[in-house]
C-alpha cells in the first residue's frame, strides 16, 4: 500500500462552499498544509445553501473517522466560534493520529507477514496481487508487539482525547445555555414592548 | 465576492466517485422520529436488557416473598442506571469505536447525536435511576447502583486502554446487578448475594475471553490492552479456570440455602459442557474453539439462571398459606 503524500492536493482550499446569500464566512481548513504524515482526502463536498446544520461525511479511508463540515451562522458569537474552532482542531488532530496509526499498522503488518513467509518457505514467492497471509495465531506475535510498541503513544493520546472531549462538551453546554438566555431575553423584550 | 463550487476534475470517473461520496454526507439534524432508536443504541438496550434480567434473577432467587412493586422499581432503576453507564461509555470512546468493526455504527460515531446530548441523556437516566433505587427500594441497592456506574464508566472504560486488569474490573461490573436484585428483595448483602455475584463474575471470563480472541487485530491497532493480545495463554487459562469455578459455585448454591440439591445435579451437564469447550479453547487456541465457547456462554447463562429459579429453596418452615395447625 503506497503511502500518499499530502502535497498540493490538500492545499486545495475548501472551495466548494457557496455561502453567498447567507452572508456566512468561509472556514478555511487550517493546519492541513503542513501535515507531513497523515494523508486525508479533502472532500469536495458542498452543503446545500438552505442548510443551517453541520454535515457529517463517510468514514475516512485512513482514519476511519467521519469528517464534519461545520456550519458557520451569520451571527456566530465569540463563544460559538471558539467551540467550532476547538471542534475543527480536534477533528484534524484526531484525523492525523488515526490515519498515522492505521497506516503504520498496515505497513508493519505487511512487513511482518513478508518476513515470516520468507522465513517459512524461501522458495515460495508471494506474487503481486496474491494475498498471502498468515493465520490469526501466527499474527498474534505481531499484534502483541505492535500494541506494546505503541503503548506510550496511546497513553498520551488517551489523556489528550479525554481532555478535548470534556472541553468540547463543556463548551457545547455553555453555548446551549447562552442560546437559551438569548431566546429568553428576546421573548422578554417582545412581551414588554 | 462569490466563491463557486468547483469540482476540479478532468476525469469523468472521478466525478462519478465524487457524487457517490457526496451522497454519503448527512445533515447533522436530529429528528424526533429517529430519537428513540438512537437512544436505544446509545444505551446499548440489548445489553441493558440482559443486565436487567440478571437483576430480576437475583430478586427472584432471594428468600423473600415476591413483591411486584419493589420488583418493578428495582428493574426500572437498574435499567436506567445501565442506560446511563452505557451512554457515558460510548461518549468516552468515539474515536476508538470508529476504528473497530464491531462498534463503528454507534450513534456518536455516526454523528446522529451530539456529545452534549449523550451526556445529558446519561444524566437524565442516572439521576432518576439512582433515586428510584435509593428511595424506592433501599439505600444499599442505590449505593450499589451508583458504585457500578462509577466502576463501569470511570474505572473499566479508561482501564481498557491501560491494563489487562480491565477484564477483572469488568467482571465485577457484570456481577453487581444480580447482587442488586438480591439486596432489593432482602435489604442485605448475605451469602446468597455473593454466590449469585460470584456466578455472574465467573461467567464473564469464558464469555469475554472467547469473544476477545477474534478481535485481536482490532484491539492491537486500536490500543486496547486485552489478555488475548498481551497474554494469550493467560487468557485461555483464566477462561477455563472460571468455567470450572462455575461447577463449584453451582454445588455451593444448596449449601448456602439458595437452591435445593437438585440444582447442581441438573446443572452439571451444561456446566460440564461449557467447561469442556473451555478446555478445547485452552488447548486448541484457535478461532473455531473461541467462537464455540462464546456462543455457548450466550445460552449457558440464561439456562443456568432458569434452572436456579426452578430449584429455588422454598422458604424454611412454611407449609403454604395459612397458619400451621396448633
Amino acid at each position: 500500500m503506497a503511502a500518499l503524500r499530502p502535497g498540493r492536493k490538500t492545499l486545495l482550499p475548501v472551495l466548494c462552499r457557496t455561502f453567498t446569500g447567507r452572508g456566512c464566512q468561509l472556514a478555511p481548513e487550517r493546519g492541513t498544509e503542513r501535515r507531513d504524515v497523515a494523508p486525508s482526502r479533502i472532500s469536495r463536498f458542498c452543503p446545500p445553501r438552505k442548510s443551517c446544520h453541520d454535515w457529517i461525511g463517510p468514514p475516512d479511508k485512513y482514519s476511519n473517522l467521519r469528517p464534519v463540515h461545520f456550519y458557520i451562522p451569520e451571527n456566530e458569537s465569540p463563544l460559538e466560534q471558539k467551540l467550532r474552532e476547538l471542534r475543527q482542531e480536534t477533528q484534524e488532530w484526531n484525523q492525523q493520529f488515526w490515519a498515522n496509526q492505521n497506516l503504520t499498522f498496515h505497513k508493519e503488518k505487511e512487513e511482518f507477514i513478508h518476513s515470516r513467509l520468507k522465513a517459512k518457505g524461501p522458495g515460495l514467492r508471494a506474487e503481486s496481487g496474491q494475498k498471502a497471509t498468515l493465520n490469526a495465531e501466527e499474527m498474534a506475535d505481531f499484534y502483541k508487539e505492535f500494541l506494546s510498541k505503541n503503548f506510550r503513544k496511546h497513553m498520551c493520546y488517551n489523556r489528550d482525547w479525554y481532555r478535548r472531549n470534556f472541553a468540547i462538551t463543556f463548551f457545547m453546554g455553555k453555548v446551549a445555555l447562552d442560546r437559551i438566555r438569548k431566546k429568553l431575553r428576546l421573548k422578554q423584550k417582545k412581551t414588554s414592548s | 465576492m462569490e466563491l463557486e463550487c468547483t469540482a476540479v476534475t478532468e476525469d469523468s470517473m472521478a466525478v462519478g466517485k465524487e457524487t457517490k461520496e457526496e451522497k454519503q454526507w448527512k445533515e447533522m439534524k436530529l429528528s424526533v422520529d429517529d430519537l428513540p432508536g438512537i437512544l436505544a443504541r446509545l444505551s446499548k438496550i440489548k445489553l441493558t436488557a440482559l443486565v436487567v434480567s440478571t437483576t430480576s434473577a437475583g430478586f427472584a432467587l432471594a428468600p423473600e416473598p415476591f413483591a411486584w412493586p419493589c420488583f418493578l422499581l428495582t428493574t426500572l432503576g437498574t435499567g436506567l442506571a445501565s442506560c446511563a453507564a452505557n451512554s457515558i461509555n460510548q461518549f468516552f470512546e468515539v474515536p476508538f469505536d470508529s476504528n473497530m468493526n464491531r462498534t463503528k455504527n454507534r450513534p456518536l460515531v455516526r454523528g446522529q447525536i451530539s456529545p452534549l446530548l449523550a451526556v445529558s441523556f446519561a444524566a437524565c437516566c442516572a439521576v432518576p435511576g439512582v433515586a428510584l433505587l435509593t428511595w424506592g427500594v433501599n439505600p444499599l441497592t442505590g449505593a450499589l447502583g451508583v458504585f457500578n456506574i462509577f466502576l463501569y464508566t470511570c474505572c473499566y472504560t479508561p482501564l481498557k486502554r491501560v491494563s489487562i486488569a480491565n477484564t477483572w474490573v469488568g467482571a465485577v461490573v457484570g456481577a453487581i446487578p444480580p447482587v442488586m436484585g438480591w439486596t432489593a428483595a432482602t435489604g442485605s448483602l448475605d451469602a446468597g448475594a455473593f454466590l449469585l455475584g460470584g456466578i455472574l463474575y465467573c461467567w464473564q471470563f469464558p464469555h469475554f475471553n472467547a469473544l476477545s480472541w477474534g478481535l485481536r487485530e482490532d484491539y492491537s491497532r486500536g490500543g486496547y490492552c486485552m489478555m488475548s493480545v498481551t497474554h494469550p495463554a493467560l487468557c485461555r487459562r483464566v477462561a477455563l479456570r472460571h468455567c470450572l469455578a462455575l461447577v463449584a459455585l453451582s454445588a455451593a448454591a444448596p449449601a448456602l440455602d439458595v437452591t435445593t440439591w437438585t440444582f447442581p445435579v441438573i446443572a452439571l451437564p451444561i456446566n460440564l459442557y461449557i467447561s469442556y469447550l473451555g478446555f478445547r479453547f485452552y488447548r486448541d487456541a484457535d478461532r473455531k474453539s473461541s467462537r464455540k465457547l462464546f456462543f455457548c456462554s450466550l445460552w449457558h447463562l440464561p439456562l443456568l439462571l432458569l434452572l436456579m429459579l426452578s430449584c429455588k429453596r422454598p422458604p424454611a418452615g412454611s407449609s403454604g398459606a395459612g397458619e400451621p395447625p396448633s
